[in-house]
């Protein structure tokens, strides 16, 4: 079938197979291989990315609920436009080492960005319930809730709230 | 997955008659259990029918005594909706605590109802608020609804459209989740209305059920110590890998003492 979406932007027309995954169609379709398959069962988030403006788990997402729809992936979040520069939220995790091997950041990342979209003043207890959904293999999660506080106040900042 | 065709009607009587006339057809609302089921093969239809763009499924309405809650209605708009959260506070609790941020912004409470994974929290929300379940043909009380493990009293063609929930004086939800999938390994709604107190527990057996004895006490003093010293028989309560029936059963006491405080807090 025929599915039309924005996808990071840009208008974006594919023909896909029903039984298609979002992960899958980002990767191997459309080659944006930002968006990690972790566990594959809907539980380690690697795969985040957003539909509507709302974070989903795209190896828990068939193709045709795109249709018609935003999405964002990792390969969309992205400084102020044309600045070449990181989003506050990548630029966190860089400044405070919220990743070591890397695999789980994509997904962290978009439920960060998420979360500090939905609630300006989040609570350290908020981010750590926000990223139920997340696992991380390597960092016990320290640097990550740090990054994921720092990046918002700077999302924040940057809008002058 | 094997393959499958994709049907989008946007008329209940279209997904009502799609469901019908093909063979091995299934509904698809947020997907949180079915595509799982297809991705492991323990589901392989021939045909999905999604129910996202049938009009008026979303939203929640204050009818005064109750609120009604459209089967697709997100977890996450359910969590953080005013009028919930105001009316019934417990209900609204229980939603933002399945599963995770990306499950609420899919999973639908229509779904999750219809579903009825023994180990889900919106049954427990329904049942112990005593709710209505609004279909495409009739209404059924909750307490006829639930028939056990992933059974409900739908018949095939019938599409659940929304959930009246009649509002309580207090209510309150607790749970103990399973790290990895967030479901309730024990879950405990009490409800406490002018004419008595309901409780229901999820994750513990194979499908939800109330508890006479907590009800009984509560309905006399609204206080976690009356339901203290009352314990659960082991008899048809779930024994896997999380969890043998006797945990479970303790967790029923402590999750339903949990359940009342939360409901007073």
């Amino acid at each position: 079938m025929q599915i039309s979406f924005t996808l990071n932007g840009r208008p974006t027309s594919v023909d896909v197979e029903p039984a298609t995954l979002v992960a899958e169609l980002l990767r191997e379709q459309l080659h944006l291989t930002g968006t990690h398959i972790g566990c594959d069962t809907s539980q380690c988030g690697a795969c985040v990315v957003h539909l509507n403006g709302l974070p989903v788990k795209s190896c828990t997402l068939l193709a045709p609920a795109l249709d018609g729809a935003t999405l964002l992936t990792i390969e969309g979040l992205t400084g102020d436009p044309g600045s070449n520069q990181m989003h506050p939220m990548q630029e966190a995790f860089r400044q405070h080492h919220g990743l070591q091997c890397g695999f789980c950041t994509p997904g962290m990342l978009m439920t960060a960005v998420a979360l500090a979209t939905e609630k300006p003043d989040l609570t350290e207890a908020d981010v750590r319930h926000g990223l139920e959904g997340n696992i991380c293999r390597c960092t016990g999660y320290q640097n990550i809730v740090i990054s994921v506080m720092a990046g918002a106040a700077a999302m924040h900042a940057a809008k002058g709230e | 997955m094997k393959p499958f065709a994709y049907h989008q009607p946007d008329q209940i009587p279209d997904a009502a008659k799609l469901l019908t006339s093909i063979e091995d057809s299934k509904l698809v609302a947020g997907g949180m259990t079915l595509i799982p089921t297809l991705k492991q093969r323990l589901a392989s239809p021939s045909a999905l029918v999604d129910l996202s763009k049938l009009g008026n499924l979303k939203g929640i309405t204050d009818d005064g005594a109750t609120i009604t809650i459209g089967a697709m209605t997100p977890h996450a708009v359910v969590a953080a909706s005013k009028l919930v959260q105001t009316k019934i506070p417990g209900l609204a609790a229980l939603a933002s605590m399945i599963g995770d941020p990306a499950v609420r912004s899919r999973g639908t409470i229509g779904g999750s109802v219809a579903n009825n994974d023994p180990a889900a929290d919106y049954p427990a929300g329904v049942l112990g608020l005593g709710a209505t379940v609004i279909t495409s043909k009739r209404e059924i009380a909750a307490d006829e609804f639930f028939l056990g493990l992933f059974e409900t009293a739908l018949d095939p063609s019938e599409i659940v459209t929304a959930i009246r929930f009649p509002v309580p004086v207090k209510a309150g939800y607790a749970k103990f989740k399973a790290p990895a999938s967030r479901y309730a390994l024990v879950g405990v709604f009490v409800a406490k209305f002018a004419d008595g107190v309901r409780v229901a527990v999820t994750g513990a057996g194979p499908g939800v059920f109330r508890v006479p004895p907590m009800e009984a006490a509560l309905s006399g003093n609204f206080d976690p110590s009356a339901i203290a010293a009352i314990k659960i028989d082991t008899d048809g309560l779930t024994s896997d890998i999380h969890a043998e029936a006797d945990y479970r059963a303790h967790l029923v006491t402590v999750m339903a003492k949990r359940a009342v405080e939360a409901a007073l807090s």
